[in-house]
């Protein structure tokens, strides 16, 4: 593609933006005086800011970048990691999960798993969950990089050490609170940034209608029905109608349930922020309050892919091509930005772009030093230190988790989908991490060594599974079939990764009640009081009026989400 | 909370809003070709300038009643 050429007007705004990121973190400063305030904010955010850093801490790359590209290459069927999604999942974990992650005082999700479970189950979390969140940060900042190197012109090496600062002064300086504001600056200028290329693509398509339309040729070309890039569940009855190549029942079990709520329901980037919530209701209602403009979403992530897949087939080549020949999807987003922005709008939404790479990145720093201080360092290697010790930590975490993910981002990806990437490391960690949630929160039979073994054997299933099935026109390796036979062969490499998800889960849970029923309990009936459904006392919430309710914002959030899954069915 | 968010926010939003309006009325007209002859500076600045002068309201109206 050609390279933007940015004017003074674009640069002014990005200088604008940095200036106001550095200097939020500078201002709180001051208010960072003990570890809770620099890793969960002194649990004293409002419900409305814990909500939007909620969505914005996942709002990184995998979610711009490569929402938009499924939206080029899948079409309208990726709004299920939204509808089918992340909506449900956000409400359960509001509604049923937060009382125990809020109510026991755990300072993160490992350390949950030790008041419920034990250490080791506590130690193998917090040692995958921290390698993974360096990981993911590594991807964003590798995938910004090249982003800006190709778009731009930028060196490489210049916008990885320049990001990495950034990040690294605004987190060191006021710690969670400090990643949270800025996760609510980024959401807002997300918005702001994209709407206008949103809203001229679909004048220019013709609306939603003329969308439709230009999309029937792109299904049509592919081999497909006419519609099978813009409806979401019309042709799911058979992997073979759709270009996703999976089945109504594997997008339910395999992303509806599995991949999304072990996301949305066990991760402690995104957990964290309703940890620092101010109080306990704050806390119920932070995926709630999160959920109503995630469902929108779709408008701002997908559709621009889609209208670039669109234009891309009728008005010749607007993508560039890659190496296989194929347009490349990742670039939908930057290309429709030089498209149809000036100079001026072009410098606020190529901003937001940045902004996006750079909230994901901050939310896996902090998510990844609380991890790393409360749960390695202070429980394995240096315990019964003073706060202000752990608190020095905090803040040298915040450099060397900054340092790893620099090397993260040397070692490069070899998908050309970055969500599909991220998708098979979800699967294999976090699809049984799903299983012993569930079986911790609601039996208090489960047992320590039933999560641990579980959990292992979960991780073990999605593995072997991984490596006897391959996708459709795969070679064995990094994509799967790496044990030597192949067993079965999937339509696509999304539809792997959704059975991978269910395998996963199913073997960690008969492993986790099987293994439970086997081993005696270590904690009494007392000691899982808080911890475990069955023994805590329910919450009561009557006394507030109905919207502020988690229990009734949750139902208006699912019906609000049926009916979009109905209007684009 | 040592700082109302909205502050900062809409501090920002306004500044983007006056840059924005600014250069869409000083721009040469040949530059909105691409965004379909709309000058979407100026209008996306309006946008901008309304939503930070918002937030600054209410930053301002919450500092006031806490005072």
């Amino acid at each position: 593609m050609h390279q933007i050429q940015l004017g003074a007007i674009d640069y002014a705004i990005l200088i604008v933006y940095f200036a106001f990121v550095l200097g939020i973190g500078w201002v709180l400063r001051r208010s960072v005086k003990s570890s809770e305030d620099f890793f969960l904010s002194g649990r004293s955010i409002p419900t409305w800011i814990a909500g939007l850093a909620f969505l914005s801490a996942n709002l990184g790359a995998q979610e711009v970048i490569g929402m938009a590209a499924s939206g080029a290459k899948y079409g309208m069927m990726t709004s299920h990691f939204y509808w089918v999604g992340a909506i449900p999942a956000m409400v359960f974990v509001g509604v049923f999960m937060m009382p125990f992650y809020y109510g026991s005082r755990a300072r993160s999700v490992p350390e949950y798993l030790r008041l419920r479970f034990d250490e080791k189950t506590r130690g193998l979390n917090a040692i995958t969950f921290a390698t993974m969140t360096v990981l993911s940060s590594g991807i964003s900042m590798y995938a910004l990089a090249k982003l800006l190197e190709l778009v731009l012109g930028w060196n490489f090496h210049t916008s990885v050490i320049l990001s990495a600062i950034i990040v690294l002064v605004y987190i060191f300086l006021g710690g969670l609170t400090s990643a949270i504001y800025n996760e609510v600056l980024q959401f807002f200028l997300i918005v702001l940034g994209f709407l206008p290329l949103v809203l001229l693509g679909l004048k220019d398509v013709g609306g939603w209608s003329g969308l439709k339309e230009k999309l029937e040729p792109v299904a049509i070309g592919a081999g497909y029905e006419a519609g099978a890039w813009s409806h979401s569940w019309t042709h799911l009855g058979s992997a073979s109608a759709n270009p996703m190549g999976v089945e109504w029942f594997g997008m339910l079990m395999g992303l509806g349930f599995v991949l999304s709520f072990g996301y949305w329901c066990t991760d402690f980037l995104v957990i964290q922020r309703a940890m620092a919530a101010e109080s306990m209701s704050a806390a119920r209602r932070t995926p709630l309050v999160a959920a109503i403009p995630k469902m929108l979403f779709p408008a701002l992530v997908i559709l621009p892919g889609m209208i670039a897949i669109a234009l891309h087939n009728s008005r010749g080549g607007l993508l560039p091509l890659g190496s296989d020949g194929m347009p490349n999807y990742n670039l939908a987003v930057p290309v429709l930005l030089a498209h149809y922005l000036p100079s001026g709008l072009l410098g606020l939404g190529l901003t937001a772009l940045m902004a996006s790479f750079m909230s994901g990145m901050a939310g896996n720093v902090t998510a990844f030093n609380a991890v790393w201080t409360y749960d390695i360092y202070q429980s394995y290697i240096r315990p019964g230190q003073s706060d202000k010790h752990y608190l020095r930590m905090g803040h040298v975490a915040t450099v060397f988790g900054i340092v790893l993910s620099v090397a993260a981002a040397y070692a490069t990806t070899r998908f050309n989908n970055i969500m599909d990437m991220l998708q098979l490391v979800f699967a294999f960690v976090n699809a049984p991490l799903f299983a012993t949630f569930l079986l911790g929160m609601f039996w208090r039979r489960s047992t320590g060594h039933g999560a641990f073994f579980g959990l292992l054997i979960g991780t073990a299933a999605a593995a072997v599974h991984h490596g006897l099935t391959l996708p459709h026109d795969a070679v064995p390796g990094l994509k799967g079939g790496f044990l030597g036979t192949v067993l079965h062969t999937y339509p696509s490499e999304m539809a792997q990764n959704f059975w991978t998800a269910i395998v996963a889960w199913s073997v960690c849970f008969l492993a986790t009640i099987v293994i439970s029923l086997l081993t005696r309990r270590t904690k009494s009936d007392d000691e899982l009081k808080g911890l475990v459904y069955a023994l805590t006392p329910r919450v009561t919430d009557s006394e507030q009026v109905w919207y502020r309710r988690p229990a009734a914002l949750g139902v208006v959030v699912l019906g609000l989400t049926l009916a979009l899954n109905i209007l684009f069915w | 909370m040592t700082l109302d968010l909205r502050l900062p926010m809409g501090l920002m939003f306004t500044i983007f809003g006056a840059l924005l309006i600014g250069f869409g009325v000083i721009s040469n007209n040949e530059i909105y070709s691409r965004s379909l002859g709309i000058n979407v500076n100026l209008w996306w600045g309006l946008v901008l300038l309304t939503f930070g002068l918002l937030m600054l309201g209410l930053a301002l109206r919450a500092a006031r009643a806490a005072r």
